[in-house]
């Protein structure tokens, strides 16, 4: 790899960055079209917590990294600060491991 | 008791994106060492973190070029786990669209975490700032000083996952969009969302499932609001 293989790199994610507020300032953004966007961001980032939960390398992660976040989703859903629910999270996937669980 | 060198204003927010840093370092760390394990210069890693700033993207095209996957494919599966940020953009692009130079580092900045905290602010719009800029800055130090520690540990490589840190990262965004899932239609387009994604995550490659989740919002399009029927 080199020097612009870095660049291009950069450049790339830049303009996938830069892609959605561009959209956004040539539309005039109504009260339900900000609705659905925001909608669209939070079904985006609810599609990662499953894939990373259930995903590794292409193949399923094995019990102990979805126990760990459904551990944390269930304090996330007692309204346990964040704080609380990653390292509960982190916490139980690593002892499971270190159990022997993969 | 919190931490008294931390702002009184957001101060939950700086708890929590100092906390998270933690983790994003530890990763930092395991990609600076994987990449001059692999044989890359120290400068090629110390570049990347620091332009691109986008963890999937670079571990990504690391794992293609150091396969013998060549240059090219490496930037199509870097920039294609990066797809994401687009709709990640059209929703909280907003916050950042004042001067050219906010426009700028606020394109730069956009990452899960810094979306996903911004997001949970709800309507409140100063605190959704805040917490844009707040986590976005913290973790660009975390995932810089991680990769320039990974490098210099020189063939030690960490492996994030004995902490459980691939727990920590999904436990995150969770929390995070859990009350957005308060309002049905949103909980309905995630659902369906997140099982086009996991039903199709085995067979494409990684950064389209999540594309593909978009596809939950059809779920929800057709219905109007009572008030607008009632019209």
């Amino acid at each position: 790899m080199t020097m612009t293989a870095v660049l291009a790199l950069a450049v790339g994610v830049f303009l996938v960055r830069l892609a959605g507020p561009l959209m956004r300032s040539r539309i005039n953004v109504s009260e339900r079209t900000e609705t659905l966007m925001k909608r669209g961001a939070i079904v985006v980032l609810a599609a990662l917590v499953i894939t990373g939960a259930l995903f590794a390398d292409g193949g399923f992660a094995g019990w102990a990294l979805p126990a760990g976040v459904l551990v944390g989703g269930l304090l996330a859903w007692r309204r346990a600060p964040i704080l609380v629910v990653v390292i509960a999270a982190a916490a139980t996937t690593a002892l499971l491991r270190l159990a022997g669980i993969a | 008791m919190p931490p008294r060198f931390l702002p009184e204003r957001d101060r939950d927010i700086w708890r929590d994106a100092l906390a998270m840093s933690i983790g994003i370092c530890i990763v930092g760390v395991s990609f600076g060492a994987l990449a001059t394990s692999a044989g890359l210069p120290w400068w090629i890693p110390v570049a990347m973190s620091f332009l691109t700033f986008a963890a999937t993207s670079q571990f990504a095209m690391l794992a293609v070029v150091t396969a013998g996957g060549g240059v090219l494919a490496g930037l199509a599966a870097g920039v294609l786990v990066h797809l994401r940020h687009t709709p990640y953009g059209l929703a909280v692009g907003n916050l950042y669209w004042d001067k050219w130079w906010t426009r700028i580092l606020g394109t730069f900045m956009l990452i899960d975490q810094s979306t996903a905290f911004a997001l949970a602010a709800g309507d409140d719009r100063r605190r959704a700032k805040a917490a844009y800029w707040i986590t976005s800055s913290i973790m660009f130090v975390a995932w810089n000083v991680g990769t320039v520690v990974g490098v210099l540990a020189g063939g030690f490589i960490p492996d994030p996952d004995v902490f459980g840190l691939d727990a920590a990262f999904p436990a995150l965004l969770l929390a995070l969009v859990m009350p957005a899932l308060k309002d049905r239609d949103t909980l309905l387009a995630a659902l369906v969302g997140a099982a086009i994604a996991a039903a199709t995550a085995p067979f494409l490659p990684t950064g389209v499932p999540v594309l593909l989740a978009l596809a939950g919002l059809l779920a929800t399009w057709p219905r109007r609001k009572p008030k607008e029927d009632a019209a």
